[in-house]
């Protein structure tokens, strides 16, 4: 089954509650995603770091050929 | 970066180690076999950056064990001089933003200049 854009904002927005969070279905399949996300906490932290930080916000989801969540494009900084 | 002692590891360790530039992707170069890691290698390959390329297909111990390596569950991932650089979405925004090319001037990797600037300005 796999994962609603509404649970992958969820997810995120449980980790970072002050963050713009804004997630597309690329290919309008529902399982091609791109999250963007704007994040005070990740001012001064490289994108390694910052895209480190999504990933544990999304538990595993991303984890292997049998995880729900296929694809996802990740855009990751600090407001301006 | 995991210290795990496992033959995966112990293989990874040696190939970023051993190579300037290292890819880990589903696929080869020359025929990836999926739009992540054909975006990276495209970029790789069009900016004539000397590099070996993993397939992780070919052994599912590698594919598990650069996740564990780098703690990054995604792939493609490249790494610089022993360095985990990014995935596809880091290494597509830091070509776009030249970041690649002042990482790979400092680490003393060599590119084709030129080209580089091409993918910007046909991304522009």
């Amino acid at each position: 089954m796999p994962m609603q854009g509404e649970d992958i904002e969820a997810l995120i927005r449980a980790a970072f509650p002050r963050a713009r969070v804004t997630v597309t279905d690329l290919a309008g399949d529902g399982n091609h995603w791109a999250a963007e996300v704007v994040d005070e906490s990740f001012r001064g932290r490289n994108r390694v770091e910052q895209q480190r930080a999504v990933y544990a916000a999304l538990r595993g989801k991303m984890d292997g050929p049998n995880g729900e969540l296929h694809a996802l494009a990740l855009t990751t900084k600090a407001p301006d | 970066m995991t210290d795990a002692v496992t033959p995966a590891a112990d293989r990874i360790r040696a190939d970023v180690q051993s190579n300037d530039v290292v890819l880990f992707m589903k696929g080869t170069r020359e025929m990836p076999q999926c739009g992540f890691s054909a975006r990276v290698a495209g970029v790789l390959n069009y900016m004539a950056v000397p590099y070996k390329d993993v397939d992780v297909l070919a052994d599912p111990a590698i594919r598990q064990g650069i996740k564990d390596f780098s703690d990054w569950p995604t792939i493609p991932q490249l790494y610089v001089k022993g360095e985990f650089v990014g995935g596809c979405d880091i290494v597509t925004e830091m070509a776009l933003s030249g970041e690649l090319d002042a990482l790979l001037d400092q680490k003393g990797v060599s590119y084709d200049k030129a080209k580089a600037d091409e993918i910007r300005k046909a991304n522009a």
